[in-house]
């Protein structure tokens, strides 16, 4: 891989201008460190931060507009005549890639030599095999037209990456150059080095703010890109979810309401399990609970939330959901056909909440002020009743906001649906019966076979996006009563 | 006194301490009962706990143990010599192997019938076997060698209980006359279970061969993984708390900052997932099932875990430090890194182990970039290949046996969990051992 060269031989120049930066400031001060503005070290992170900083700066932005100006040249190459009914330039561009890459394993496992790569046009049916013992799966026989802008996005690509790794090392000595030209005793490196770091805090700090851009942007794209190909008023009202499978779509019911009804029936569940026991387990450890058996209690508690996701996910499948199929299934009360139900999922979600609910519960009671207590039981009240008439009111708004945020876990919960849930989407209001959720079919959609182009992928980000603005506004609303209710008391 | 009291006077009870009325009665038994509800409650929860482990226990114990056979072997010159001969070698050395399996058990004083192709549902191929090692090995001719055979899968599964004698059909994989001769073998002490390296150190086998599969791969690509988040989110996440808790001014911008890492931290997985694949994959080309890609999306989603442990950290450091450093003349960025940073290292690393705990055990963000539906079959071949090529990861190695439609493969998937858990728990407690050996209270 030379981009991995490429970055070690930066950091080298790097280095060994840290080194030269350093000696240079000491010769200039007559050897005597006493003279420098800075300490020594500063002149050398003044040359490495200025060889470095730019370079992999550039190395960061020509990485990703490369692409970009790679596919606009290619599909420039591409007449309209040679796309297909049915299909689109995406598709095209999805096979010239593919194509590019197949040349590449060929080259690489000495199948072809990089001269017939670049000019073969004379026998296809031969390429084509000679891809496919490359193992890169050709969808088709590689057409003329394919072949030719695989050969060209290639050469293209190959020459990008030559000009960057050029570009990349001329930088980095001109910036170590530049640095150490304005080496000198009275050269104000420790302000300079400090700038730069400032700079540097700033940009990492910033990441949080570039995440959120990446996540709005690549849902907001696909998903115009999805309602641009599906009416979206069917996606919104529709009772029915029913993807083709054939990837050509066109006669997919793509409604979102059926898992929509599935995500909350199952939440619900959960929530009828997390939160009377988790509740309850919050009064009884603030409130009862010598400190003894808190200090046993809460931390065995707490080992639920720090088990993996995927963990509970095989506990439903494997465990709760025979279990279950024993009592209600047809052995039994005969309401249950399959281990793969609402009650499944919801029961192990609900498992799984439970120390969510208590821990955040525990917090905020035990923030209800003394006080308020000793008022309570000073008018004779018993300590269940201080609990019940006292203490549960003032924590009210502190504990439905832990709710909120248990809802939202449990609505953006992915691996225990997508084992315990079963994945028929259906309007019922039989908790025994299998639903799926949002999160279990973005799962199902994107990694099928279906193309990135088709509707029935993109919904995926459609439904990517509901599940963003849902789990979002719970979460906006649970920390401001969270906030509001904490500032009462402090 | 109002004329009202006067006028209906309330007849005094009777009332002693000692003797408690109904009433509050009443009032103590509701007291028990909410207590009692309290007491439940904590118990179901910790009954919770306990079922999972003795489920994952119970079922992802016997991964870790193979049904072998172990037959002492000799094989003379003439012997190889006369079966290299024949037309079909491979059946003429599993003659040999069964005579010398006979003999052995005759010395037991037991007679079993079973013939060529008995053998071959319970050991699979065992003259290629024989004849690939002897031809590797020639110096062990005329030798006793023990030779240790996996037994097929669905022996072991007669062994763990998975396969039953009253439900057993007979079929071209097992019948029920080969049971006969695998209690025989138990009972001559040929056949046993032993521990299972292969499954700690091999990679996934294809859908076929449940008794293959290993989880050793997929630890490896874990491994990588969690390289690239620790390379990633500890100097990010180190410097943007850095910059929130002490250089930040009071602005639009600060508090944008804050309000997305609050946010972010509450985003599902699954989200995280989507951004990378639609980022990382469709548009910058990274390539699927890579360890790399995998890690770049587990370093965003661990970011704010990572950001809000070493803010505490460092907020804990007592402002008097700063004030003294920057008393002898450091500058502030001085003071931050050379003292407050250090004081804060503890509280960090505890808090970047606990994030990278979390990013170990995350599965739906790796359902999306292509981890699942990919068969580790083996090692990586180097380093950088480590990251680049296609891999999966261990909770995604997970999910895929527990998606295969060959029961055998569930217990491996359980296995695999015993094996992640015993990760996330060394882990942890590295965690705490750090927090207790070096947290400074101030």
């Amino acid at each position: 891989m030379p981009l991995f060269w490429l970055i070690l031989i930066v950091l080298v120049i790097a280095a060994v201008g840290y080194m030269l930066g350093r000696s240079r400031a000491l010769a200039n001060a007559g050897g005597d460190s006493r003279e420098l503005h800075s300490l020594p070290s500063y002149y050398g992170w003044n040359v490495a931060l200025k060889a470095m900083v730019p370079t992999f700066g550039l190395l960061i932005v020509w990485l990703l507009a490369q692409p970009l100006y790679v596919n606009s040249v290619i599909s420039g190459m591409i007449p309209d005549s040679a796309i297909d009914d049915g299909s689109s330039r995406g598709l095209v561009m999805a096979e010239v890639r593919r194509a590019a890459t197949g040349l590449d394993n060929a080259v690489a496992q000495g199948l072809m030599d990089e001269d017939f790569a670049r000019n073969a046009r004379a026998d296809f049916t031969d390429v084509t095999q000679r891809l496919k013992d490359a193992g890169q799966i050709v969808t088709a026989e590689v057409t003329q037209t394919v072949l030719r802008a695989a050969q060209r996005y290639r050469i293209v690509n190959s020459t990008g990456y030559l000009i960057m790794s050029i570009a990349a090392i001329v930088v980095a000595l001109a910036g170590t150059l530049f640095a150490l030209r304005e080496t000198r005793a009275l050269f104000r490196a420790r302000n300079v080095v400090e700038f730069g770091i400032h700079a540097l805090l700033v940009a990492a700090a910033s990441i949080a703010i570039l995440t959120t851009v990446g996540i709005v942007l690549s849902l907001v794209f696909n998903t115009w890109e999805f309602f641009r190909l599906y009416p979206a008023s069917d996606f919104f009202f529709g009772l029915n979810w029913a993807p083709s499978f054939s990837g050509r779509g066109g006669s997919s019911d793509l409604g979102v309401l059926p898992l929509l009804w599935g995500t909350f029936y199952i939440s619900i569940v959960a929530l009828a399990v997390a939160v009377p026991i988790g509740l309850f387990a919050a009064i009884y450890l603030s409130e009862y609970a010598s400190p003894r058996v808190r200090s046993v209690a809460k931390p065995l508690l707490e080992i639920l939330a720090g088990i993996p996701t995927i963990v509970y996910g095989l506990f439903a499948l494997l465990t709760v959901g025979p279990l279950l199929l024993k009592v209600f299934g047809d052995d039994g009360l005969g309401w249950m056909q399959a281990g793969t139900a609402v009650m499944t999922a919801g029961l192990v979600m609900g498992i799984m909440l439970i120390p969510f609910v208590s821990s955040l519960s525990d917090d905020i009671i035990n923030a209800v002020p003394q006080a308020m207590r000793d008022g309570s039981y000073g008018l004779g009240a018993t300590q269940s009743e201080t609990i019940r008439q006292v203490v549960i009111p003032a924590a009210l708004p502190g504990i439905v906001g832990a709710i909120l945020l248990a809802a939202s876990r449990a609505i953006g919960e992915t691996m225990i649906v997508v084992l315990g849930a079963g994945a028929a989407a259906r309007l019922s209001l039989n908790p025994f019966e299998a639903m799926t959720t949002v999160t279990a079919k973005i799962v199902s959609q994107l990694t099928g076979d279906a193309d990135f182009a088709s509707p029935e992928a993109l919904v995926a980000f459609a439904l990517g996006m509901t599940l963003f603005v849902l789990t979002l506004g719970l979460n906006i609303i649970a920390l401001y009563i969270v906030r509001k209710y904490r500032e009462q008391y402090e | 006194m109002t004329d009202a009291s006067m006028d209906n006077p309330t007849p005094a009870r009777s009332r002693s301490l000692s003797q408690t009325d109904p009433n509050t009665r009443r009032r103590n038994a509701a007291e028990r009962r909410f207590r009692a509800y309290g007491m439940a409650a904590i118990l179901v929860g910790l009954f919770f706990l306990t079922v999972l482990f003795v489920s994952i226990v119970r079922s992802g114990l016997p991964a870790f143990t193979r049904t072998v056979v172990t037959v002492d072997f000799t094989l003379t010159q003439e012997q190889m010599d006369a079966a290299e001969s024949e037309l079909f070698k491979t059946k003429a050395y599993s003659n040999l192997f069964i005579a010398s399996l006979q003999e052995q058990l005759q010395q037991r004083g037991m007679t079993v019938e079973f013939d060529e192709a008995a053998i071959e549902r319970l050991l699979g191929k065992v003259g290629g076997t024989l004849r690939a090692h002897y031809q590797a090995n020639p110096d062990e001719l005329s030798q006793p060698v023990a030779f240790e055979l996996a037994a097929s899968s669905r022996v072991d599964g007669y062994f763990k209980g998975r396969v039953q004698r009253e439900t057993l059909q007979d079929s071209r994989f097992l019948q029920l006359s080969d049971l006969d001769l695998v209690d025989a073998l138990e009972e001559a002490g040929i056949i046993k279970q032993a521990f299972s390296w292969a499954f700690i150190t091999g990679a996934d086998s294809g859908v076929d061969n449940p008794g293959g599969a290993g989880i050793g791969a997929s630890v490896v690509g874990s491994f990588f993984m969690m390289l690239v988040v620790l390379v990633l989110s500890l100097p990010i996440g180190v410097a943007a708390s850095i910059y929130l808790e002490e250089f930040a001014p009071q602005n639009r911008f600060t508090d944008l900052i804050e309000v997305n890492i609050s946010n972010l931290a509450a985003v599902p997985s699954i989200v995280f997932g989507i951004l990378g694949l639609a980022v990382f994959i469709q548009f910058m080309h990274l390539p699927q099932s890579a360890p790399l890609v995998g890690g770049l999306v587990l370093s965003l989603m661990t970011l704010p875990t990572i950001i809000i442990s070493t803010r505490a950290s460092l907020k804990a450091v007592p402002p008097s430090i700063r004030d003294a450093a920057l008393g002898v003349g450091a500058s502030k960025m001085q003071a931050v890194f050379h003292h407050v940073l250090p004081l804060a290292a503890p509280g960090i690393l505890t808090g970047t182990i606990i994030g990278l705990a979390q990013a170990l055990g995350e599965t739906a963000p790796l359902l999306l970039i292509g981890m699942v539906g990919f068969v580790a079959r083996g090692y990586p071949e180097g380093f950088v290949e480590g990251f680049t090529e296609p891999n999966s990861a261990m909770p995604a190695q997970i999910y895929t046996w527990a998606a295969r439609a060959d029961v055998s493969f569930y217990e491996k998937a359980w296995g695999g969990i015993i094996i992640l858990l015993a990760f996330l728990l060394t882990m942890n407690i590295i965690a705490i051992i750090l927090r207790r050996r070096f947290e400074r209270r101030w």
